[in-house]
């Protein structure tokens, strides 16, 4: 469908639910996370796809939400941070992080999050090389890079 | 009653002496063999669920209704005067709401300076101009449409180039000042008289700090009162900055730091971005967003400066006898120096000693505090050239450094230190590595173009933390207790730790816990920083949650109709003689109540020095080859008296080790001369650790004792320690694996490789 220049409808379906956002199609699925629905879990850090703080899935695919436009997403289902909770009940993922101690400032953490939950979907017991490979996209400045692993394969082991 | 007493504390390296307010005595420390409930125990983050769950919100999730976006022009050259300004077609861009600059802005002081918008700009990327509107692409559009007219200057951003005579004067006094000298003893003859000489030129690189939140602030002026929501270390010296700027009371100002995403260093106060956010506001009736790009942030946030060392340091009969060192330190255009010569002078007890630290002004970004500000630089050099005198003496250099490293004085002052147990660190620290399998001129590594070493490295720096540090705790009449504080929590464990200190020292558990922080509305908490925070805000903490405690066992007293002194609470109830009634059930005998214990923190002993101490020890391989250095194993060893919570703590050193890591191999600002440039102003091309660099094994150990004379817990700082000694642990096995010497942080794959070729010349 041809889109542009001006504003446009874009249907999403956002942590399960169908929602339509209207915006430029030069707007990235980061800002639209964010600022259209208030999504704000997901981080903006170098918005060049350098990072990996945008981390979140479509289709079950780990992308650089910054690197990726809203309209280009039409029809396709967007998992992000605040998603993957289910009633009430931390995601695996999300307990091994507090459990192994695997953030400190926290701001890359939805970014490793949604790697590693991309991971354990195709490698149900990843080793920690293999949790290595699925985030050597997200940087973390103040070093929990050691427990980021442990939590990886820990998560994996609980499932 | 508040009192008001003297206080002596250190800071970052510096001592600085004041007086303080104080409320009541300060608490003994609890007896040895005291059973702690939460202290010394390793707990779970209290924010952990805020965190993992994207719902923590950080002052870049902060969107007000109404808000405008502000974005910044920059000064594309190193040095230029701002003849004129045309923003004419910028206002015409629909969507824009105001611009600012020199020619219009109010005019609101910033560092010693009467505006933020310069008439000469001094770096690429200083301030020429902001424009508000209401959404960020529109600013981001009108930003091109501001037509400047520069008239460019000579400029000079290398800092040896701006010691020479042939570089442009910035400042009127020249372009170097002396910041810092000490001197002990005759260091000048006992280098005449040593039998060995070590003369070298150590380098380091300018390291960014690249805070994953990038700075910036939301301000929300309502007519009546400032709201600023600012990514900090110190709301309370925002509030400092935005009054000096503003010419606002401080009731009018309330700033607010929920959860921040990093700063080691960089953000300890309102920032030109905090002053235009709220000018903006103030003019325009509106919220108003300034938050930094990454390009940004990397040419004007701040950095570690670049420095130029030299070192001449004697031995004599085993010992070091002498060391003169001076230094010069790129600052950029900022108005401090982190300096240095620090380690130097107070590290080792060395009887004659000479050291000089100079401040060099360039055009360039300003220097930042940058966890253990001029420590890490100064302790690579040190340390680097005590193991070169030591390969010249032929002794051992763990053997060489405890002759000097055990002294109970400082040797700079004088003054005895309130606890030390460096030579236990060594201890600790060579048992770890296996340093008795060290041998002179390394092993072969995994193949034979591979060199396997180990070297090692001491630190010491300050953290013991002092007043003003305040904290109030309020129980609830459900039994719940709120532990509020003017402290941040910059992802050290802060919330965590106080509420460990305060629920023990109350009797109650850790869920029955809020701890709420970051806020000026709250009693006055210190900068997280200079591995302050908890040694400060701790025993304030400990203070109040016993006043309450005094307060719950007379309110339990009056409704059990017991004697106060047989009444103890414990696990979030009255115990006596037995039986055990919650608090809650206590409290809810009588009408609707808040019991508030209010603490502060009492000053250090003036006469002692308060300093933690530490070493780390690294094995490496080396391929000769390609020069690439692989970290196999780092034991880094700490002495910072009584750790509250092992697991945050053992965090703290991991991270301290991994930044650590990027200064030693990895992170390199690089400037184009001739442009004055940043050219890697990105995660991309500047070289942040990734997971992939992390060594192999990183064994982290704590002496653990409680310094029995710092404060009422015996706790000391952690933040900064565990970067200081790693990039000189590294320096010194790779020297040990390959016979080559790298005296030039980062110690990458080039420089690794000239100095094998050095050491392949003279061999």
């Amino acid at each position: 469908m041809l889109r542009g220049p001006g504003a446009t409808d874009v249907a999403l379906t956002v942590n399960g639910e169908s929602v339509t956002v209207h915006g430029a199609p030069r707007r990235t699925l980061l800002d639209t996370l964010r600022e259209t629905l208030a999504l704000t879990g997901t981080k903006k850090v170098c918005d060049e796809g350098t990072c990996g703080a945008c981390t979140v899935l479509v289709d079950g695919r780990p992308v650089y939400s910054c690197m990726t436009l809203a309209v280009a997403c039409e029809g396709k289902s967007i998992e992000t941070i605040e998603g993957i909770a289910k009633d009430g009940e931390l995601h695996p993922v999300q307990r091994a992080f507090i459990d192994a101690d695997a953030f400190q400032c926290g701001f890359c953490t939805p970014g490793q999050i949604m790697s590693i939950v991309a991971l354990l979907r195709e490698n149900a017991g990843p080793t920690e090389d293999d949790v290595r490979r699925a985030v050597a996209g997200n940087l973390c400045r103040c070093g929990a890079y050691p427990n980021i692993v442990k939590a990886g394969v820990s998560a994996g082991k609980r499932r | 009653m508040p009192r008001v007493v003297k206080s002596r504390e250190e800071f970052e390296g510096e001592i600085f002496e004041s007086l303080v307010l104080v409320e009541g005595k300060d608490l003994p420390l609890p007896a040895a063999g005291t059973e702690f409930s939460e202290i010394g125990r390793s707990r779970r983050r209290v924010d952990g669920v805020q965190r993992v769950t994207g719902r923590a919100r950080y002052t870049q999730d902060v969107y007000l209704p109404g808000m405008l976006y502000v974005r910044v022009l920059r000064s594309p050259y190193p040095r230029a005067r701002v003849r004129r300004i045309d923003t004419k077609k910028a206002e015409k861009l629909p969507g824009v709401r105001g611009v600012l600059h020199r020619f219009n802005a109010p005019k609101a002081a910033f560092r010693g300076e009467e505006t933020i918008f310069r008439e000469e700009v001094r770096f690429v990327g200083d301030e020429v101009a902001a424009v508000a509107a209401d959404d960020e692409q529109t600013a981001v559009e009108a930003l091109r449409l501001i037509e400047v007219d520069y008239e460019l200057l000579p400029h000079v951003v290398d800092l040896e180039e701006a010691i020479g005579d042939m570089a442009p004067r910035l400042d009127t006094d020249g372009n170097v000042a002396e910041a810092a000298t000490h001197k002990r003893g005759d260091a000048k003859r006992a280098l005449k008289e040593a039998d060995f000489v070590v003369d070298a030129t150590y380098r380091t690189s300018t390291q960014v700090h690249n805070s994953l939140e990038t700075h910036g602030a939301v301000a929300a002026w309502d007519g009546e009162q400032l709201t600023v929501y600012e990514s900090t270390q110190h709301t309370f010296g925002v509030r400092q900055g935005l009054r000096t700027a503003l010419k606002l009371p401080f009731s009018k100002i309330r700033v607010l730091c929920d959860y921040m995403g990093g700063g080691f260093g960089s953000k300890g106060g309102a920032g030109k971005y905090s002053i235009i956010a709220s000018l903006f506001s103030m003019q325009l009736g509106r919220p108003v967003r300034c938050v930094l790009t990454r390009e940004e942030e990397n040419i004007a946030a701040g950095n570690r400066s670049a420095t130029l060392q030299q070192f001449r340091i004697g031995g004599k009969a085993g010992r070091i006898t002498a060391i003169e060192h001076t230094s010069w330190a790129n600052v950029g255009q900022g108005r401090w120096v982190a300096n240095p010569t620090g380690p130097t002078n107070t590290l080792y007890d060395i009887a004659n000693l000479s050291s000089k630290s100079y401040k060099v002004v360039t055009n360039a970004g300003s220097l930042a505090a940058f966890r253990a500000p001029g420590y890490v630089e100064g302790t690579f050099a040190l340390e680097s050239a005590v193991d070169e005198l030591a390969e010249k003496m032929g002794v051992d250099p763990l053997t060489l450094r405890r002759k000097h490293a055990g002294s109970p004085k400082d040797p700079m002052s004088g003054k005895k230190y309130s606890d030390k147990h460096l030579l236990e660190c060594y201890r600790i620290g060579a048992a770890e590595i296996g340093w008795q399998r060290r041998r002179s001129g390394g092993i072969r590594g995994s193949a034979p173009h591979r060199r396997r070493g180990i070297g090692m490295a001491t630190q010491i720096w300050g953290g013991g933390g002092g007043p003003p540090a305040y904290a109030t705790v309020h129980v609830n009449p459900d039994g719940t207790v709120v532990l509020t504080a003017g402290t941040q929590d910059i992802g050290t464990g802060t919330r965590t730790v106080l509420a460990q200190i305060c629920a023990d020292e109350l009797g109650v558990d850790l869920d029955a816990m809020q701890v709420r922080i970051g806020d000026t509305d709250h009693p006055y908490g210190p900068i997280s920083a200079g591995s302050v925070t908890t040694a400060s805000m701790g025993p304030a903490v400990r203070i109040a949650a016993r006043d309450a405690k005094e307060q719950l066992l007379g309110a339990a007293a009056g409704v059990l109709e017991t004697p106060k002194a047989e009444l103890r609470l414990e696990g979030g109830a009255i115990v006596s003689k037995g039986a055990r009634t919650p608090l809650g059930e206590i409290l809810s005998k009588v009408e609707n109540n808040t019991v508030i214990g209010r603490g502060a923190r009492h000053p250090n002993d003036p006469d002692l020095s308060q300093r933690t101490f530490g070493a780390h020890f690294a094995e490496v391989e080396v391929d000769v080859h390609t020069g690439e250095i692989t970290v196999e194993h780092i034991v880094a060893v700490h002495d910072i008296g009584r750790i509250v919570n092992p697991t945050t703590a053992r965090s703290q050193v991991e991270g301290g080790v991994l930044q650590a890591l990027g200064f030693a191999l990895s992170e390199e600002r690089f400037l184009d001369r001739a442009t004055g440039r940043v050219m890697n102003a990105n995660l991309e091309n500047y070289k942040v650790p990734t997971v992939k660099d992390v060594p192999a094994k990183i064994t982290v150990k704590f002496v653990d004792r409680p310094d029995r004379k710092a404060n009422n817990l015996g706790i000391k700082g952690l933040g900064e320690p565990p970067i200081i000694p790693t990039a000189a642990a590294i320096a010194n096995a790779v020297a040990n694996a390959t016979g080559a010497r790298v005296r030039h942080a980062p110690l990458t794959r080039a420089r690794v490789l000239e100095a094998l070729a050095v050491a392949g010349a003279r061999s």
